[in-house]
């Protein structure tokens, strides 16, 4: 139990993708205009991260080690296809919003990543509480940074006025550039917390996560 | 043509897939540190992205469209990107060597760069025909590669500038595609 709760805890704080595992940048940058769209975003993230890790898992001794990329692949795809279908039937508004970034959930390399470094190596149900902690500290940073855009960007919160009438939106916040600089900023002060935190209880600073290939594991550079 | 060379200048320039559209962000910041690298990268992406969005948009066309299948396109692209990038692979291997060793070890990374897929997607939702879906996915794999080795080169200098700790590595580099992306806004009225 104890084990589980760790492994599902790691993503919400020490893990925590895409601040700490600075991996899948694209849906980061492209649907945090508002916070909605990046809990939206989220919730399809944590659906096929979490299934994807189960299915992984349950098949890690029967596939072949040189074909598993190709197979963790075409198990994402078919569950990506499921959202989609889902999404059209039921969250159609938030399936225009996104746009090409619920296809292209397949090729997050948070997916790719988790079941190549965790769920090819462990058991159902600990793959699935990885899964699930990744999918839930994703949709949290998410938020958190859909929040920040929207709430200077357009002066709201989860679509409520929040600034004075006075306040004049900033729309450089919610425009590409906005994305990246906000992006480098939290990551920025993410770092300089953790540091900080360390510091305080005498251990050795760390170096900056940086967003390597070798972050996410699947070819091996 | 003038057609042809709008949608050329607008896929490098006002529509830059990795300033603008978001996509390919990975690799962007990942293999940015090394102008040699991102030089690589980077016509290794104009390589695939061109022919991935040419078979892509065949198989559409020919399969897909007609079975009445067009919910497994997501499925069907991915597989055909991953089996794409192995025969690109395997063919340079054998037939041109010197160009193997110089993209070889970037082909891997390709299948997961969402800036493939994404341009064979957008090719789709756009309706492009064949031949502007070649030229737009060619396009936007030099804006790709334009945009890659531009950040590179401003890493390079970064490099030995006094950088605040927490700063240092993707942070600044995120700050610097910002602001790259914000004088690239300036191409909007352009088009």
């Amino acid at each position: 139990m104890s084990r589980l709760w760790k492994e599902f805890s790691k993503g919400l704080w020490t893990d925590l993708p895409p601040f700490k595992i600075v991996l899948g940048l694209c849906p980061v940058l492209a649907v945090t205009k508002t916070a909605d769209n990046g809990f939206g975003m989220g919730l399809a993230v944590i659906f096929v991260l979490t299934l994807s890790n189960v299915f992984v898992s349950a098949v890690r001794k029967i596939i072949p080690a040189k074909v598993r990329i190709a197979c963790f692949i075409v198990i994402a795809a078919s569950l990506v296809v499921a959202v989609e279908l889902l999404m059209q039937a039921y969250a159609y508004p938030l399936y225009q919003q996104l746009g090409i970034f619920v296809p292209l959930i397949v090729v997050n390399c948070i997916i790719l990543g988790r079941a190549e470094a965790f769920a090819s190596k462990n058991t159902v149900l600990l793959s699935a509480a990885d899964g699930f902690g990744m999918g839930v500290g994703f949709t949290m940073s998410l938020t958190f940074l859909g929040g920040l855009r929207e709430l200077f960007g357009y002066g709201t919160l989860f679509g409520s006025q929040i600034m004075p009438e006075s306040f004049k939106p900033f729309s450089f916040m919610i425009e590409a550039p906005g994305a990246f600089v906000c992006l480098g900023i939290v990551l920025a002060a993410m770092n300089a917390f953790t540091n900080r935190q360390r510091r305080k209880k005498g251990l050795a600073v760390l170096d900056n996560p940086t967003h390597d290939c070798k972050t996410c594991g699947i070819c091996g550079h | 043509m003038k057609e042809f060379f709008l949608l050329f200048v607008s896929a490098i320039f006002v529509n830059n897939i990795v300033l603008a559209q978001y996509l390919g962000n990975c690799p962007f910041i990942g293999t940015s540190k090394k102008i040699s690298v991102a030089v690589g990268m980077g016509s290794a992406v104009v390589f695939v992205a061109t022919m991935a969005a040419s078979i892509t948009w065949a198989v559409q066309e020919y399969l897909l469209d007609p079975l009445g299948l067009q919910y497994l396109q997501t499925l069907t692209f991915i597989l055909v990107i991953a089996a794409l990038v192995q025969f690109v692979e395997m063919f340079l291997k054998k037939a041109v060597p010197p160009l193997y060793k110089a993209l070889g070890i970037f082909l891997p990374l390709i299948t997961t760069n969402c800036a493939i897929m994404g341009i064979a997607i957008i090719c789709q939702r756009e309706d492009f025909t064949f031949g502007k879906t070649v030229a737009f996915s060619f396009a936007s794999g030099l804006g790709f590669m334009m945009a890659l080795i531009v950040l590179s080169a401003i890493r390079e200098k970064i490099e030995i500038s006094r950088v605040p700790k927490a700063m240092q590595g993707t942070p600044i580099a995120l700050i610097m595609a910002g602001l790259m992306s914000l004088a690239f806004f300036a191409f909007k009225g352009m088009i």
